[in-house]
C-alpha cells in the first residue's frame, strides 16, 4: 500500500525547520535517530540554514551586481538597452534554444530567492521562540542598523521585487506605466520612472536593498565560515564598497530619468 | 554617591515578576557592583523584607558564575568585565541603575537575578571534550603543538561559561559559548581525531536550546573574555565539513 | 570514638617503590562487577571532578553532587600560577626525589614522607594526562610543553597556561566527567547541597543533601562517599576563596566521627590586594610572581603622609631586602607574609587605610623598559588597576597578605579514606600533602594526583568486600534519623529573626580569627579568642536574622548553615593552634621565635599531625596524634637570610 506524503506544518518545520527549544534539566539525546540524506540534514541546522543563506545571497549578490552594470546601458541610448534585454533572451544560442538559458537563469534565482527566504523565515521563527524579552531598556553595543533591520528590509526588498517585476517584467497595471510595450525596455522604463511617485519608490527600495546587502554582504563570510586573519580586515571594505556600488548605480536611474538626463 | 536601583524581583520560575526601586545611599566608588548589592541585601534583611538573589562566586571574573543586566547591557557598562569586577566608578552619584536577570527561553528565571543556565552542560556533554580515558595519555611531548596554534585554542579555552553571549544575542544564540569550545579543542592535535563527530553533537544540541546567529556581533561585545566571533566562523566551517564527513553514519 | 586508632596504613619498604607495591597489595574489582559499585562524589572542582570521571570510566556508578549550578565554578578555576610536575624538561637538575624533597621542606617537615612521594611521582602523569586532554599549557616555538620557575623553586617545573592554570586544568576535569554524563554513567546533581554523612555501623553508607531551589531534602545511598568540598578559608571572612567556599561538608563529616587533621595549618598569600572599604566582600590575590620584578617597600617613618613618589630612597624601608639579603624580594610566603604584618602593625602601613605595603616596580621599569615589564605582567596590572582605579606602572601597588589555603582538614590515611570507613577525602579538603606550609603550584598537582590517580585505586580495595551487596536502602533507619536532624536544624536556622545579618556575624567571627589565629598567634590570643567565640556563636543563634522559607532559593539561610560550622570549625583552629607550641609554616606561634623573630620548631615534640575527634563541645575535641617519621630526608631550619 502506497503511503500518502502528507506533513503537518509543524512536521514539515522539523524536517525543514528547525525543532522547538527543549528544557534544559535533563540531558539532551545526543544521538540523531534516524539519518536523512546529508544536505536535508544539514538544511535542517539552523548552522546549515545560515550557510544555505550565505550561498543564496551570493547568488542574489551576483545578480544584482549585473542587473546593475546592465541596467547602466541606459545611459548609453540609442536602444542599446533594448539589445541588451535582448541579447539576455539569446545567450549561449545557438548552444541552447533561444531563451532557454535564461530560463534556466531564472529558475536557479527564483530558487535562491525562495532558499533564502524559507530559511530566513524559519530561523525568524526559531530565534522567537529562543528570545524571552528583556522588561527594562536594551543596549545594544555594537549591532548595526542594517543587520537589526534585516528581517524588515529583506520583506520590503521582496515586495517590492513583485512590484518592480509588475512594472517592467510583466506589464501589469496599474505597476506598469500607460503604454508599457513587450521588448521596449528603455521606453518602459523610462515611462514608468517619470511619475514622481515610482521613482522615490524605487530609490527608497534600494536604499532598503543597500542596506540589506551591506550586511548580508559581510554577514556571509562569517556564515560560510570565512575568517582567517589575512582577508578579515577586508570583509568590511568590501561589503561597504558593493553595497554603495549597487545603490549608486541603481538609485542614479531614476535620479537620471526624473532630472531628464536619460529619457 | 547615592544610587536608585530598579531591581527585577521575582519569587519563583511561575511568578510574573516585577521591577522594584530602591534607594542605596552611602555608596563608596571602591565598591564592586555586587558588594553594592550585598550592602542593601543586608538592609532589606533587616528591614524584615527578603534579599534580592544573585548569582555570585568567585569574584574575580573566572568562575563565570555572575552575571546580570545592567542598563539594559550584559555585564553592565565595562567592555572585558564580568558583573563582579564592575565598579561602582562606572557610575554617577545619583544614577538610576536597571538591573534585570539574563533572559532567553533556556535560561528559566529561578528566583530574582537568578537564571538557569545547564543548557550550557548539555552541550559540552554532548561533545565538549577530548576522549581519553585516565591513564591512557602518551607522553606531553609527544605531540608538538604550534605556539601559535596552541595560543589561539587558549583564546577560545578563554570562555567562563558566563552566559553574557546568550543574554547579549538579540536572538539568545548560543554560538560563541559552544564555538569557544568546539574551536578550542578542534584547534588542537589532541582533538582532531573527534572534530567531526564534536562539531555536529555540539552544535545539533545547542540548537535544541537556542537560536540561529545572525551575525550582530553582540555576544563579541559582551564577552568578558573578548572572545572573538572568528570562532563562530570556525565553528561553522567545521559544521559543514561535519556533516559532510559524518552522511551516512547512524 | 576513642577506639579509634590512627593507622596512617602507610607501606613498607623503600619509598621510591612505595605505591607500586601498595598498588599490587591492592584488591582488584573485576570490571564487570564495578557497575554494582554506588560511590557518591560531593564536589566537583579538581579532584571531585577528576575522581568522578575516573571512577566512571573504570566503570562504577558515580553520582555527583555539588551546590554550584554546574560543575565548571568550582573555585580550582581561580587558581592562576601553575602546577608543578618533575618532568625536567628544562633539564636543570629535577626529579621526582628533588620534588618530593622540595615539598617536604616547604611544608616544614610535617607531612608524610610516603604521600609526598607519590605525590611527586604521579606529577609526571597529570600533565600528560592533562595535555591529551586538550589543556592548552604554555608553549614553546618548537611546540613543547613551556616550564616557570615558580614560588622561590630552584628549578623549572611549572607548568602553566597564562595565568588561568586552574581554570584550564579544571575545565579538562569537569570535561572528561560531562563526557561520562553524557554516556549516563556519572549523574549530575547541580544546586544540591551536602548536609550530612550517614553512618551504619560505623561505616559511611550515604549522604542527605538539600535541593537548593526547592529545600527538598533527600537521601543517597552508596557503597562509599568521597569528599572532595575544598579548603575553608573563609572563615577568616575576607580571603581569596570563592564566596561559597565553606566547611560544612568536612566539618559535618568530622561531626560524625572523621577526625579533622592540623586545622590551625593555614596559609596565608603575601601579595593580595588590601580591603578598600568597608563592605568588601572578598580579597583579589595577584600572582606571586610579581615579586621577581617588585620591590616591596614601606615609608621608614610610620607618620609618613607623603604620596609614594615623593618619598625619596633614603626615607624609604626596603625591609625584605634589608632583613633576608640572600633571598630579598622572594622569601617564601609565610616569611614574606609575617614581615608586611609586622610593618603595618608598626604603623609603616600604607594607603587612605594604611593596611598594605608596597610593591614597586619602578626600578624594574628603568632597568628593563616598560614594555618588557607590560609583557609580563600586563594581565595583572590591568586587574589591578581595574580593582583600585590606580596605575600600578606610576605608582607602585598596594598589597597586603590574605587568607589563600588551607593545609589542614580530615585526617585520611595513604588510601586517602578518613577515620570513617568508607568516606574519603580528597584534595584541599584532606591534610594529606602539604605539612605546614604549601609550596606554589602544588595545589592544582595535589587535587588531580588524587583524583585521577590514587583514589581510583584504593576505592576498590574498600568497596571490594561489598560485593553482591546492594547499598543500603535510604529507607533505612539511619537515613531517617539523620534526616530528622537535618529539618530541625534548617527549621532552627529558619526560626532566627534576630536584627543582626548573617554576614555581619562572619564579618565579626572573621576577624577576631584573623586577629587571634592569622598570620601570628599567641597562648594569650588564643586564649582570648576561645573564651569569646563560644560567646559570640551564642549570639548568633539569637541575633541574627534568617529571612525567607525553606521551599525555595534561600541564599541567606545556606550562608548561616554554612556559618554554624565555621564558627565550630574556628574554635577547632584555635585549640589546635594553641596546643600546637612551636612555629612551623603558616602556624606562627610569638612564643616560639628566634629574637630576630624567625620561627623556631620543636621536633621533639611536634614532628607529629594532630588530629582530633568530635567530643559534642567545640572547645574540647580529643586529640589523637600521629606521629612522622623522616627515614630518607633529614630535618633541617628553613633559613632565606
Amino acid at each position: 500500500m502506497k503511503k500518502r506524503l502528507r506533513l503537518t506544518v509543524s512536521e514539515a518545520f522539523t524536517i525543514f525547520g528547525q525543532s522547538m527549544p527543549t528544557s534544559p534539566a535533563t540531558p539532551a539525546p545526543v544521538s540523531v535517530s534516524r539519518r536523512r540524506p546529508w544536505p536535508v540534514e544539514f538544511y535542517r541546522s539552523a548552522v546549515g540554514k545560515k550557510w544555505v543563506m550565505g550561498i543564496t545571497g551570493i547568488a542574489l549578490l551576483g545578480f544584482v551586481l549585473a542587473h546593475m552594470i546592465g541596467n547602466l546601458k541606459v545611459y548609453l541610448g540609442d536602444g542599446q538597452l533594448d539589445s541588451y534585454a535582448h541579447f539576455l533572451r539569446e545567450l549561449l544560442y545557438p548552444l541552447l534554444p533561444k531563451t532557454v538559458t535564461l530560463w534556466l537563469m531564472r529558475t536557479g534565482l527564483v530558487i535562491a530567492f525562495l532558499l533564502h527566504i524559507h530559511a530566513a523565515a524559519s530561523l525568524t521563527l526559531l530565534n522567537r521562540r529562543a528570545n524571552t524579552a528583556y522588561r527594562g531598556p536594551r543596549d545594544l553595543a555594537v549591532a548595526s542598523y542594517a543587520s537589526r533591520t534585516m528581517r524588515w528590509s529583506g520583506v520590503i526588498v521582496a515586495v517590492f521585487l513583485l512590484w518592480h517585476l509588475a512594472d517592467l517584467t510583466w506589464g501589469v497595471t496599474p505597476m506598469a506605466a500607460e503604454g508599457w510595450t513587450p521588448g521596449a525596455v528603455e521606453a518602459n522604463l523610462v515611462a514608468s520612472l517619470s511619475r514622481g511617485g515610482v521613482a522615490v519608490l524605487y530609490v527608497v527600495a534600494n536604499l532598503l536593498l543597500g542596506i540589506h546587502i551591506y550586511h548580508g554582504a559581510w554577514s556571509l563570510f562569517q556564515s560560510l565560515g570565512f575568517a582567517h586573519p589575512s582577508y578579515k580586515r577586508w570583509r568590511r571594505w568590501f561589503a561597504q564598497a558593493f553595497s554603495a556600488a549597487i545603490v549608486i548605480g541603481n538609485v542614479s536611474i531614476p535620479i537620471a530619468v526624473w532630472t531628464g538626463m536619460v529619457g | 554617591m547615592n544610587i536608585t536601583l530598579r531591581a527585577w524581583r521575582q519569587e519563583g520560575p511561575s511568578d510574573e515578576g516585577r521591577f522594584e526601586t530602591y534607594q542605596v545611599s552611602d555608596v563608596s566608588a571602591d565598591m564592586s557592583f555586587l558588594e553594592m548589592l550585598d550592602v542593601l541585601n543586608e538592609r532589606l534583611t533587616l528591614e524584615g523584607l527578603e534579599p534580592i538573589a544573585f548569582d555570585s562566586d568567585c569574584r574575580e571574573g573566572i568562575c563565570g558564575t555572575c552575571g546580570v543586566m545592567i542598563n539594559g547591557r550584559a555585564h553592565g557598562p565595562q567592555a572585558a568585565t564580568a558583573t563582579c569586577q564592575l565598579h561602582m566608578r562606572s557610575f554617577r552619584d545619583g544614577d538610576t541603575i536597571t538591573v534585570e536577570p539574563w533572559r532567553a527561553a533556556a535560561f528559566e528565571v529561578i528566583r530574582d537575578l537568578v537564571v538557569d543556565r545547564s543548557a550550557f552542560d548539555r552541550i559540552i556533554e554532548a561533545g565538549g571534550f577530548i576522549t581519553v580515558a585516565t591513564g591512557s595519555a602518551p607522553e606531553a611531548n609527544l605531540t608538538p603543538v604550534p605556539k601559535e596554534i596552541a595560543e589561539t585554542a587558549f583564546d577560545a579555552a578563554a570562555c567562563i561559561g558566563c552566559g553574557a553571549c546568550v543574554a547579549a544575542c538579540p536572538n539568545s544564540a548560543a554560538q560563541l559559548f559552544t564555538a569557544s569550545k568546539v574551536s578550542h579543542l578542534n584547534l588542537l592535535p589532541q582533538g582532531s581525531s573527534e572534530r567531526y563527530i564534536r562539531t555536529e553533537r555540539m552544535v545539533d544540541t545547542m540548537e535544541q536550546f537556542f537560536g540561529s546567529c545572525t551575525n550582530h556581533g553582540e555576544c563579541e561585545a559582551a564577552c568578558p573574555k573578548q572572545i572573538s566571533i572568528d570562532f563562530i566562523a570556525m565553528m561553522n566551517r567545521d559544521y559543514v565539513k561535519a556533516k559532510l564527513n559524518n552522511r551516512g553514519r547512524a | 570514638m576513642s577506639a579509634v586508632r590512627l593507622d596512617a596504613k602507610t607501606p613498607p619498604g623503600p619509598l621510591a617503590d612505595a605505591w607500586d607495591n601498595h598498588r599490587f597489595s591492592l584488591k582488584l574489582v573485576n570490571p564487570a562487577n564495578k557497575r554494582h559499585f554506588k560511590i557518591i562524589v560531593i564536589g566537583s572542582g579538581l579532584a571531585g571532578a577528576s575522581a568522578a570521571a575516573t571512577l566512571a570510566e573504570l566503570g562504577y556508578q558515580v553520582d555527583v553532587f555539588t551546590f554550584h549550578d554546574t560543575p565548571r565554578r568550582a573555585h580550582s578555576i581561580a587558581a592562576q600560577g601553575g602546577i608543578n610536575a618533575a618532568k625536567n624538561y628544562r633539564n636543570d637538575g629535577d626529579s621526582v626525589d628533588r620534588l618530593f624533597y622540595d615539598t617536604i621542606k616547604g611544608g616544614d617537615f610535617r607531612s608524610r614522607e610516603a604521600n609526598v612521594y607519590r605525590l611527586a611521582q604521579l606529577s609526571l602523569n597529570i600533565i600528560d594526562q592533562a595535555t591529551a586532554q586538550g589543556v592548552p599549557f604554555a608553549r614553546e616555538y618548537g611546540g613543547l610543553l613551556d616550564n616557570r620557575s615558580f614560588g622561590g623553586a630552584q628549578v623549572a617545573r611549572t607548568f602553566y597556561s597564562r595565568g588561568q592554570t586552574g581554570q584550564q586544568l579544571l575545565l579538562g576535569a569537569y570535561q572528561a566527567m560531562a563526557r561520562q554524563v553524557g554516556l549516563g554513567k556519572v549523574k549530575l546533581w547541580v544546586r544540591t547541597e551536602f548536609m550530612d554523612v550517614v553512618l551504619k555501623e560505623g561505616r559511611a553508607v550515604g549522604v542527605v543533601v538539600r535541593d537548593l531551589l526547592t529545600g527538598e531534602i533527600t537521601s543517597h545511598s552508596a557503597h562509599a562517599v568521597v569528599l572532595c568540598t575544598g579548603g575553608y578559608s573563609n572563615v577568616y571572612y575576607l580571603s581569596t576563596n570563592a564566596m561559597t567556599c565553606n566547611v560544612t561538608a568536612i566539618w559535618r563529616a568530622h561531626r560524625r566521627g572523621a577526625a579533622f587533621a592540623n586545622p590551625c595549618f593555614t596559609q596565608i598569600h603575601p601579595t593580595c590586594i588590601p580591603a578598600a572599604e568597608d563592605f568588601q566582600s572578598k580579597l583579589t590575590l595577584m600572582s606571586e610572581s610579581l615579586r621577581n620584578d617588585g620591590r616591596v617597600w614601606v615609608p621608614a617613618s610610620p607618620d609618613d603622609d607623603r604620596p609614594p613618589r615623593r618619598i625619596p630612597e633614603n626615607d624609604r624601608d626596603y625591609y625584605l631586602e634589608r632583613i633576608y639579603p640572600a633571598f630579598g624580594n622572594l622569601v617564601p610566603r609565610d616569611v614574606a607574609s609575617r614581615a608586611a604584618k609586622r610593618m603595618v602593625d608598626a604603623g609603616h602601613g600604607v594607603g587612605a587605610r594604611k593596611n598594605g605595603v608596597y610593591l614597586d616596580f619602578q626600578d624594574a621599569i628603568a632597568r628593563l623598559g616598560r614594555e618588557a615589564i607590560a609583557a609580563r605582567y600586563d594581565n595583572l596590572m590591568e586587574m589591578y588597576n581595574r580593582i583600585t582605579d590606580e596605575d600600578p606602572y606610576q605608582d607602585p601597588m598596594r598589597i597586603y597578605p590574605a587568607p589563600h589555603y588551607t593545609m589542614g582538614g580530615l585526617w585520611v590515611d595513604y588510601n586517602l579514606m578518613t577515620t570513617i570507613p568508607g568516606l574519603y577525602a580528597l584534595g584541599e579538603a584532606n591534610f594529606s600533602d602539604h605539612g605546614a606550609n604549601r609550596l606554589g603550584a602544588s595545589a592544582l598537582m595535589q587535587g588531580l594526583a588524587d583524583g585521577y590517580f590514587v583514589l581510583p585505586y584504593t576505592i576498590g580495595d574498600y568497596v571490594a568486600k561489598f560485593l553482591n551487596e546492594a547499598p543500603v536502602p535510604t529507607s533505612d533507619e539511619a537515613f531517617a534519623r539523620t534526616e530528622t536532624e537535618l529539618r530541625e536544624r534548617i527549621s532552627g536556622l529558619l526560626s532566627m529573626r534576630g536584627a543582626r545579618t548573617v554576614d555581619d556575624f562572619h564579618r565579626q567571627l572573621g576577624r577576631v580569627v584573623w586577629d587571634e589565629c592569622g598570620m601570628s598567634r599567641s597562648e594569650e590570643g588564643l586564649d582570648r579568642a576561645l573564651s569569646y567565640l563560644p560567646d559570640l556563636y551564642e549570639q548568633f543563634r539569637n541575633e541574627a536574622r534568617v529571612p525567607g522559607d525553606g521551599e525555595s532559593l534561600n541564599q541567606t539561610l545556606e550562608k548561616a548553615a554554612r556559618l554554624e560550622d565555621f564558627f565550630e570549625l574556628a574554635m577547632a583552629m584555635c585549640v589546635d593552634a594553641r596546643h600546637r607550641e612551636e612555629s612551623c609554616g603558616g602556624h606562627f606561634r610569638e612564643e616560639h621565635q628566634t629574637p630576630q623573630g624567625e620561627a623556631v620548631r620543636d621536633d621533639e615534640r611536634f614532628t607529629t599531625v594532630s588530629a582530633w575527634f568530635w567530643t559534642g563541645d567545640p572547645t574540647r575535641p580529643s586529640l589523637r596524634e600521629e606521629p612522622l617519621s623522616f627515614d630518607n630526608v633529614q630535618l633541617t631550619t628553613r633559613s632565606y637570610k
